[in-house]
C-alpha cells in the first residue's frame, strides 16, 4: 500500500516533468492507433467464430471510437491554453466534418466528373452518358415507370395516411389502429418484397390474391409477370402499404394540432364534416402534407429494393434505381452509372434549397 | 343527433378494423405459412389453417358398378356423371360428395361429407432448416428422401448485428460530438461547416457509391465490417448532427454556464452533462438508423458484396434466396420472419422513441 503510493507519486513527478510530458503525449496516442490497426488485422484475417468475431467487433468499433475522442481531447487539453482553445473545436466537430467530406461532400464531385468519361473512365466523352439516360429504350421505359411510382405511389399513400388518420381520430381504438398501420415501417423492404410475393403467387393455393380470385370464380394470374403494365401497379401497392404509417403519424399529428374551438365553431356554424375536412383540416395541415409529400417523391425516386426482389426489372417494372445498380456494379459502366446518379441528385436539389431557406429563415446561427 | 352521431362511430370502427385486418394479414399469412410444413404449403392456402368448412372423407367405402366403359356416363345414387367427373368427385345431393377412388375396374368409391375442419398440423422444421448450417434430410410424399443444404442465417443474423450496432453508435457519438461543437463552440467557419450538413440531408447516397467503392478497393476495405461502419456511419451523419443539434443547442443556456463557473472542461461538460441530458433525442436517432441499417440492402450489396457470404447480412441472403429457392414458400416465409423478428421487437417495444426519430428524420438521403 505504501509503496505503491510512493511509485505512483514518483510516476506523477514524471509525468509532470516536460519531458514526461512530451513522451506521454506522443505516446499514448500512438499506443492507441497501434492497439486499433491491429484490432482491425485481427477482424480482417481472424478465423475465429463468428460469435467471437462479432463481440470482438463491436467492442472494437464502438471504443475505438471513443477512445479516440478521448486520446486526441486529451492531447489538445495538454497543449498551452490558448491552443486548446483554438483547437478544441476541432477535436469535436471535426471527425464528423472529414467523414461527411470523404463520404458525401467530395463524391458528389468525383462522381460529377466520372460522368463525363466512359466506362473504365479513360476517355472523355463529354454529355454521351446523359444523353444515353435520356434516350436509351430502357432508360424511358424506367424513367416512365419512376414516374407512375412517383404519382401513384405518393397519392395513394397520402390519401390512404390522410383517410386513416382521420377515421383513428374519431374511432374508439386510436392507438391499437395507429399502431398497427404503422408496424410494416419497421420491416424491411426486402422482407416486404418477400411477404408480397407470396401474395402474389400464381398458384391460388400459396398466393392470397388468386385464391380471392378464383374463389370468386376468375382465373389466376401472374400479377408481377403477364398483367404488364399493371405489374407496376403491384409493386407500388408494396410501398404504399410500408409507406401509410409514416404518413399517418405526421398527418394525425398535425390534425391533432388544429385548436378544437375552430372544429367547433364550424360545427355551430352549420358547417357539415365535408365542410370542415375542405375548409379547415386541409390548409391547417398543408405544411405537413406538403412534407409527407416531399418524403415520398423522394423515396419513390430512389426506390430499389422493392423492384429488385420481386422482379428485378424484368417483366417492363424497370426503374432508375435498379438501372443504376446493374450499369454500375454489374455492367462496370462507370460513367453511365455516374450520370444516373448525378440526374438523381438534380432532382432534389429543389428540396435542398428549400431545406437551406428554411434553415436561414429559421435560425440565429 | 346522439343516435345518428353513435351510429357514425360505429361506421367509423368499422371501417377502421377493416383497413387493420387488411394491413395486418400479409404479415399473419407470413407468419403462420412460416410453421407449416412444405407439403402443406404447396397444397392448401395459410388461411386453412382457421376453421372452415371442407370436404372430408367419411371413410365409408362403396362399391362400384359393374361394367361400366370410360367413355359411357355412369349413373350412380341417381347422379350422372362422366368417369373423369366421378374422379375428381361429384356431388350427390348437397352435403355429399362422392370421388371415384383407383381406376375403372378394381376402385372404390368414397363418401365426403362437407365438416368442420383447421389445418393445424405446425412444424420448427422450417427454421430449423433456415437457420442451421448443416445439411437436411427431406421426405417426400412418395417415401423418398433428398439432402437439402441448410441456409445458415444465424452466420447472417450476427453479422446483421455486428453491422447494425457500430452502425448505430458510431454516427450517434461523432454526430453527438459535433452538435455539440456546433452549438456551444465558436470557431471560424462555423456556420458555413453547418449550412453543408444542411445541404447534404437529402443528397442521395448513391452519388457516394462509385468513389467510395474504388477508395474502399484501394484502402482494402471492401468486404470488411470497418467499411460498413463507415459508410453507415457517413450517410447517416447529416442528419443524426442535424438533429442532435437542434436538441443540444435547446438545452438551457445556464446549466452550461454554472458548469464553465466551476472549472468543467468542454469534454467534461460534454460526457458528464450533455449527452445524460440528450437521452431522449439520442434514444429516437438510434433506434431510427438502428432499423434503417438492419433494413438496408443497397449499402450492403455494394460495399460487402455479393461473393464474400462470410460476412452477407439477413437482406442480402433473403434477396438471394428468393432468387434461388422461389418456390420453396416454406424457407422463405420462415427466412423473412427471421429478418423481422429483431425490427419487430424493437418497434413494439420503442414505438414511441421510433415514431419521434421517424418524424424528424422526414427528408434521409
Amino acid at each position: 500500500m505504501q509503496q505503491e503510493r510512493v511509485q505512483s507519486n514518483f510516476a506523477l513527478d514524471f509525468i509532470g516533468s516536460t519531458l514526461g510530458r512530451i513522451l506521454v503525449s506522443v505516446f499514448v496516442p500512438l499506443a492507441t492507433f497501434l492497439a486499433l490497426y491491429y484490432g482491425f488485422i485481427f477482424l480482417r484475417d481472424s478465423g475465429a467464430p463468428r460469435g467471437i468475431i462479432a463481440i470482438t467487433a463491436i467492442i472494437w468499433g464502438v471504443g475505438g471510437v471513443a477512445a479516440l475522442y478521448f486520446v486526441t481531447n486529451w492531447f489538445v487539453e495538454r497543449l498551452p491554453g490558448e491552443w486548446t482553445n483554438r483547437l478544441q473545436p476541432f477535436v469535436f466537430v471535426g471527425p464528423a466534418v472529414v467523414i461527411l467530406a470523404w463520404y458525401l461532400a467530395i463524391p458528389t464531385f468525383r462522381t460529377l466528373y466520372l460522368s463525363f468519361f466512359d466506362a473504365n473512365s479513360n476517355n472523355f466523352v463529354g454529355l454521351d452518358n446523359y444523353t444515353a439516360v435520356f434516350t436509351q429504350r430502357i432508360m424511358i421505359e424506367a424513367w416512365t415507370n419512376n414516374l407512375i411510382w412517383m404519382f401513384v405511389g405518393t397519392a395513394f399513400t397520402v390519401i390512404f395516411g390522410l383517410f386513416i388518420a382521420i377515421l383513428a381520430d374519431r374511432s374508439s381504438f386510436e392507438r391499437v389502429a395507429k399502431s398497427f398501420i404503422f408496424m410494416p415501417m419497421a420491416i424491411s423492404m426486402v422482407g416486404a418484397g418477400v411477404i408480397w410475393k407470396f401474395i402474389y403467387d400464381v398458384n391460388p393455393n400459396i398466393g392470397m390474391l388468386n385464391a380471392v380470385v378464383t374463389g370468386a370464380g376468375g382465373k389466376a394470374q401472374g400479377w408481377l409477370t403477364l398483367v404488364q403494365p399493371w405489374n407496376n401497379l403491384f409493386l407500388i401497392i408494396v410501398m404504399v402499404w410500408l409507406q401509410t404509417g409514416y404518413a399517418m403519424v405526421l398527418i394525425s399529428s398535425a390534425i391533432k394540432s388544429i385548436p378544437e374551438e375552430l372544429l367547433e365553431a364550424a360545427r355551430v356554424d352549420g358547417a357539415n364534416e365535408i365542410e370542415i375536412f375542405f375548409r379547415i383540416i386541409i390548409p391547417n395541415i398543408a405544411g405537413t402534407l406538403m412534407t409527407v409529400i416531399t418524403t415520398i417523391v423522394i423515396f419513390t425516386l430512389k426506390i430499389f429494393d422493392i423492384v429488385m426482389v420481386m422482379t428485378g426489372g424484368q417483366f417492363g417494372t424497370e426503374v432508375i434505381g435498379v438501372r443504376f445498380y446493374r450499369e454500375m456494379f454489374v455492367s462496370g459502366n462507370t460513367g453511365y452509372g455516374a450520370a444516373i446518379a448525378i440526374v438523381l441528385l438534380i432532382a432534389v436539389i429543389p428540396v435542398m434549397i428549400y431545406n437551406l431557406r428554411a434553415f436561414s429563415k429559421r435560425e440565429a446561427f | 343527433m346522439k343516435i345518428t352521431r353513435r351510429r357514425a362511430t360505429y361506421i367509423v370502427n368499422a371501417v377502421l378494423l377493416f383497413i387493420v385486418v387488411v394491413w395486418t394479414v400479409p404479415i399473419v399469412g407470413l407468419l403462420v405459412s412460416s410453421f407449416r410444413q412444405r407439403n402443406d404449403i404447396q397444397s392448401s392456402g395459410w388461411w386453412t389453417v382457421l376453421p372452415h368448412q371442407g370436404w372430408m372423407s367419411t371413410g365409408e367405402e362403396l362399391p362400384i358398378p359393374p361394367d361400366q366403359t370410360r367413355d359411357q356416363p355412369i349413373t350412380i345414387e341417381g347422379v350422372t356423371a362422366t368417369f373423369d367427373q366421378w374422379r375428381e368427385g361429384v356431388a350427390v345431393n348437397n352435403d355429399t360428395r362422392l370421388v371415384w377412388v383407383g381406376n375403372l375396374r378394381s376402385g372404390h368409391l368414397e363418401r365426403y361429407t362437407l365438416q368442420w375442419s383447421a389445418n393445424t398440423n405446425f412444424t420448427f422444421d422450417n427454421y430449423q432448416q433456415v437457420l442451421g448450417g448443416k445439411s437436411f434430410e427431406i421426405r417426400n410424399v412418395d417415401g423418398s428422401t433428398n439432402t437439402v443444404q441448410g441456409d445458415n442465417l444465424v452466420d447472417s443474423f450476427l453479422n446483421s448485428l455486428t453491422v447494425a450496432i457500430p452502425s448505430t453508435v458510431i454516427p450517434i457519438l461523432i454526430a453527438a460530438f459535433a452538435a455539440y461543437g456546433f452549438a456551444w463552440m465558436r470557431f471560424p467557419g462555423r456556420r458555413l461547416l453547418f449550412i453543408a450538413v444542411v445541404a447534404l440531408l437529402v443528397v442521395p447516397l448513391q452519388i457516394a457509391l462509385i468513389p467510395i467503392l474504388r477508395d474502399y478497393v484501394n484502402l482494402e476495405l471492401n468486404g470488411t465490417f470497418l467499411g460498413i461502419w463507415l459508410a453507415h456511419t457517413g450517410f447517416g451523419l447529416p442528419l443524426a448532427t442535424y438533429l442532435l443539434y437542434n436538441y443540444i443547442s435547446n438545452l438551457p443556456k445556464d446549466i452550461l454556464e454554472s458548469a464553465f463557473i466551476d472549472g468543467a472542461s468542454h469534454f467534461t461538460i460534454f460526457t458528464r452533462l450533455i449527452l445524460p441530458l440528450s437521452i431522449p433525442a439520442l434514444a429516437s436517432f438510434a433506434i431510427f438508423q438502428f432499423l434503417w441499417v438492419w433494413n438496408d440492402y443497397l449499402v450492403a450489396l455494394i460495399f460487402i458484396g455479393i461473393t464474400n457470404r462470410d460476412a452477407q447480412v439477413l437482406t442480402q441472403r433473403i434477396a438471394d434466396m428468393v432468387g434461388s429457392r422461389g418456390q420453396d414458400w416454406h424457407l422463405l416465409t420462415s427466412a423473412g420472419f427471421v429478418s423481422m423478428i429483431v425490427p419487430l421487437l424493437v418497434f413494439f417495444a420503442l414505438q414511441r422513441y421510433f415514431v419521434r426519430g421517424l418524424m424528424a428524420g422526414s427528408v434521409k438521403g
